[in-house]
Order: C-alpha cells, then sequence, then structure tokens
C-alpha cells in the first residue's frame, strides 16, 4: 500500500502547488501578464500573517481573513499604478518590471524581518491526522487541497457566473472593445490582480504553517506555480489544479526513491509532459 | 439644437490625418447617413464621437456638453452606444452574455432589456447560450445591434453593418430600425451601400479623403451629385 500512500499524500501536496499557481493562472488568464515576483507576494503574505499572529495573538485563519483585503489592496493598487504602465504589445517590459519587484519584495522583507525562518504555528492542528482506511492522512494537506479546490471553483463561478466575470473575459477578448460597453479595462486588470493576491494570501497560510519560510524562498515558489499553470494549459484553473497534482506526485514519488529526487523528479515530470503535450493538459486559450 | 454635434473635427494617426474639420450634426429622432468610400473617413469618425480616439473638448458634443476629450466608458455611460465596424463580439462570452455585458455595471432604464432584443430578433434567443462567434455573419450582427441597444443609448452609433452580408440578411437587419427609432434612439449609420443609406436615412452625409463634400435629404440628393461627392469627379 506504499504506493497508494504516495499517491495521496502527492495529491495532497499538488494542493499547494495549484493554490501557489490559481493566482498567477487567473492573472495571466486575464492580461497576459507574467508576474515574475507572485512568489515573493506569497512570501510577503505569509509575513504579514505571521506579523499580525504574533502581534495580534489571532488564530492563523482569522489573520488570514484579516490579510485578505490587505492584500486585496497591496495588489489593486500595484496593477493600478505600476503594472498597467506596462502593459502592450511589447512583452519584456512586464517581465522586467516584475522580476525587478521581486527583488525589491525580497530586500525589504530581509530588511524587516531579518535571513531567520520563520513558521506560522496552528498548535495541535499541525500534527493532526485522520485514517483514510489503511492510510493516514494529515489534516491540514487536507486541508490544502480542500481548499485550493474551493478556490478554483470560486473563481470558475466568479468568471461564468457574475458580471464581473463577463467584464474579465471581455476585457480578455478585446479591451478596445470592452471600453465600449462601458468597461474600464485598467479597473478591471487592477481588480483581477487584486483577487490573485487574495488567492495567494491563502497559499501564504498553508505554506507559512507546513514549514519554514524566509525571504528568499519566493522563487522557488513561483517556478513550482508556472509549471503547475504550464502542465495544466494555459488559461484553464482546472488545468492548474491537475498541473499541482502531476508535480506534487512527482515529488512525492522521487521522495520515496530518494529523498535527494524530490525536487527534480517535479521539474523531470514538468519536462515530460511539455515534450508530449507542448500546450498542457488542457489547453484553453487559443492565441 | 442638435443632440450630436461634431464642430471643426479633425484626426490624425501619427503624420497621418484622417479628418479634416468635420461637421455633422444629429437631430433628436433623427436618423442620418455618412456615405463615402472606403478610407474616407467614416470609420475614423464614427472612433473619435465613441471616444476611441480622443479630441479636443469641444470638437464633439452631445446634448450641449462638450464631450470630445472623453474616454469610451464615459461616452457610453453618456448615452452613445457604437456598434462596431466588424462586428466585434466577445468570442469567450455567449451570445447573452455578449447583450449582457452591453449593460455594464450600470442600472440602466428605458425599453431595451433582454426580453426586447429577443423579441426584435427571435433567433437570439434560440441561439442565446451559443458562442457569440460560432453564429452566421447576421446573426452576429443582430447580438452587436442587440448588445449596443442594451445600454439604451439615446444615438445609436452604426458601423457598416451590412458590409459583408448577402442582401436578404441586410433587408432583415435593417428592417429592425422602425422600432429602433421608436424606442427613442437618434441614429448614425455608416454605409457603403448609397442605396440602403438613401431609404434609412432622413440626411445623408459624403464624406471623401477626410472631408464632408455633400450632404442633404435623400430627396434632394441625385444619383449624379452624389457619385461626384464620393468619387471626386463630377
Amino acid at each position: 500500500m506504499a504506493w497508494l500512500d504516495t499517491i495521496i499524500q502527492g495529491i495532497l501536496l499538488g494542493g499547494l502547488y495549484a493554490l501557489f499557481a490559481a493566482g498567477l493562472s487567473l492573472v495571466f488568464g486575464i492580461m497576459r501578464l507574467v508576474n515574475l515576483a507572485h512568489g515573493d507576494l506569497i512570501v510577503l503574505a505569509a509575513f504579514l500573517i505571521l506579523m499580525l499572529v504574533s502581534a495580534l495573538g489571532l488564530n492563523p485563519f482569522a489573520a488570514a481573513l484579516v490579510a485578505m483585503p490587505a492584500m486585496f489592496a497591496i495588489g489593486w493598487a500595484l496593477q493600478f499604478f505600476l503594472l498597467n504602465r506596462t502593459l502592450g504589445t511589447d512583452i519584456l517590459p512586464p517581465l522586467l518590471v516584475t522580476f525587478g519587484l521581486s527583488i525589491v519584495i525580497q530586500n525589504g522583507l530581509l530588511e524587516g524581518f531579518s535571513a531567520d525562518s520563520r513558521r506560522i504555528s496552528i498548535g495541535g492542528l499541525e500534527s493532526a491526522s485522520v485514517a483514510l482506511g489503511p492510510i493516514s492522512v494529515g489534516v491540514m494537506p487536507l486541508l490544502t487541497l480542500a481548499s485550493a479546490i474551493a478556490v478554483i471553483i470560486g473563481l470558475n463561478q466568479l468568471f461564468y457566473r457574475t458580471s464581473l466575470g463577463r467584464a474579465f473575459r471581455a476585457t480578455s477578448d478585446d479591451p478596445v472593445t470592452a471600453g465600449l460597453m462601458g468597461i474600464q479595462p485598467k479597473r478591471i486588470f487592477a481588480t483581477a490582480t487584486g483577487i490573485a493576491m487574495v488567492v495567494v494570501t491563502i497559499a501564504a497560510l498553508y505554506l507559512g504553517t507546513r514549514a519554514n519560510f524566509d525571504p528568499t524562498i519566493g522563487p522557488a515558489r513561483l517556478i513550482y506555480a508556472f509549471e503547475a499553470v504550464i502542465i495544466g494549459g494555459l488559461g484553464s484553473l482546472w488545468g492548474t489544479l491537475a498541473g499541482g497534482i502531476v508535480i506534487g506526485i512527482a515529488q512525492t514519488f522521487g521522495a520515496a526513491i530518494n529523498p535527494e529526487w524530490q525536487i527534480l523528479a517535479g521539474h523531470l515530470a514538468f519536462l515530460l509532459v511539455l515534450l508530449v503535450r507542448p500546450r498542457g493538459l488542457f489547453p484553453r486559450a487559443v492565441d | 439644437m442638435a443632440l450630436l454635434e461634431t464642430k471643426n473635427l479633425t484626426a490624425r494617426y501619427g503624420d497621418f490625418q484622417a479628418l479634416f474639420g468635420v461637421d455633422i450634426a444629429l437631430d433628436q429622432g433623427e436618423t442620418i447617413a455618412i456615405i463615402g468610400a472606403n478610407g474616407a473617413g467614416k470609420t475614423t469618425l464614427m472612433r473619435s464621437i465613441a471616444g476611441i480616439l480622443a479630441n479636443l473638448p469641444d470638437a464633439v458634443l452631445f446634448d450641449g456638453a462638450e464631450i470630445g476629450a472623453l474616454p469610451a466608458p464615459d461616452i457610453v455611460a453618456r448615452g452613445i452606444a457604437m456598434v462596431p465596424e466588424g462586428r466585434k463580439l466577445f468570442p469567450s462570452l455567449s451570445v447573452e452574455e455578449n447583450l449582457l455585458i452591453g449593460r455594464y455595471g450600470r442600472a440602466v432604464e428605458g425599453y431595451w432589456r433582454l426580453d426586447t432584443v429577443y423579441d426584435l430578433f427571435p433567433i437570439l434567443k434560440e441561439r442565446r447560450h451559443n458562442p457569440g462567434t460560432a453564429l452566421s455573419g447576421g446573426q452576429q450582427q443582430m447580438v452587436a445591434i442587440g448588445r449596443a441597444l442594451m445600454s439604451n443609448p439615446r444615438v445609436l452609433l452604426c458601423d457598416e453593418i451590412s458590409l459583408g452580408l448577402a442582401p436578404v440578411v441586410i433587408r432583415d437587419i435593417y428592417a429592425a430600425f422602425p422600432r429602433i427609432r421608436q424606442a427613442g434612439a437618434s441614429i448614425v449609420v455608416v454605409e457603403q451601400d448609397i442605396g440602403q443609406a438613401l431609404k434609412v436615412a432622413d440626411r445623408v452625409y459624403c464624406m471623401m479623403e477626410g472631408r464632408i463634400t455633400l450632404s442633404g435629404t435623400p430627396a434632394v440628393l441625385t444619383r449624379e451629385k452624389i457619385h461626384g461627392a464620393y468619387f471626386g469627379v463630377a
């Protein structure tokens, strides 16, 4: 039964990667913007939650709820005042600016919180587990996957059931014609990045409670997120969940063979998918 | 006073000047047609009024207010909606969603709602869950018109709505115009089809090379006059 256990642990780990990736996927899907600071924004949100927990003595889940509107505001302002200026026919400016932003956030966090590694403590929940038949599953990994699924369902509902979602899709199709409908593309983009930052806050909660983090680990989270988005196929949120799970399973299998192979196995799985399905498993975007 | 007016409107794309002091006026309840050959500046004129191209504030007057420098979302909020050339439906949206996006973010009062648009173009109700771009050209044009109507505009700008459509389909689409007028919209149509323009419009403007070369009611405009204003040979 060891292999079944490995698969289940991999799926649960995939939930975390899907959470890392969902915000990235959302922003890319709407405005074709690759945010290279995405991983660092997750770490920033983790420090924000940590600060709320230690300064106000809040429960980490409550702290994440408090952090969400703050992160939404940061994302909105970031997009409206900075990133909107970089959007255009040239794809280089947004990459350069978000790369710079990544460095700024890392160094800002180093200055403010030092290079010590931290962890958000959630008391007994950390080690709690439930038995699923013969397999024992951690409560937090289970919550992580459940949150990832809830986030994907929520974003899909937002996209396909609401007036704001229609505006997202219309603006993504054609910003000029969207303007003729009374939509202000710059505000729509700012709202989208704000929502992505709410998802980032949820990802940060599980990042910070699962393992240690420090100001420099953002770029590695970005790589996982990026791979999950590409494996799933650009523009598909369910594909992003699938992509996260593929990386998660590959990593746990790699680790089961040899702990040194965990990270490598995830990247190899990514390369393998790219070789077989260059457009990802569930491509939606046609351009 | 005219409902919508352009005064000495100029427009340029970089070094290329597309409009040279265009003056047109649209009265309440009126339908005007703008005709002219390709490249005469008709679409540029529409895009300038709709706010896609920015102008001097006093180059466009709507209900007495200077709207020339306002961006597109503000123009539609004031009551000028455009059916863009080439229809420009949103491929990610269904027919019904394309219609609904026409009144995005505003509480719009007035005659045009989903059910009245479906009543005007019944085929759209049948196909309301299809992607907008899966429809025939004529049906897509109906969606584009319906989408603009959903904002209950006081002025409806129609840019080349018969382009690429079969004559019988064009007739169906223009058959909707009396009801659109009756519901309170004043209309500007841009047409390459002179016969169609003369039929639908109260007054006609003819454009050539970025200037108005002729205007008048269909009754006084002879084929010869139009021909001269259209091609620059008289």
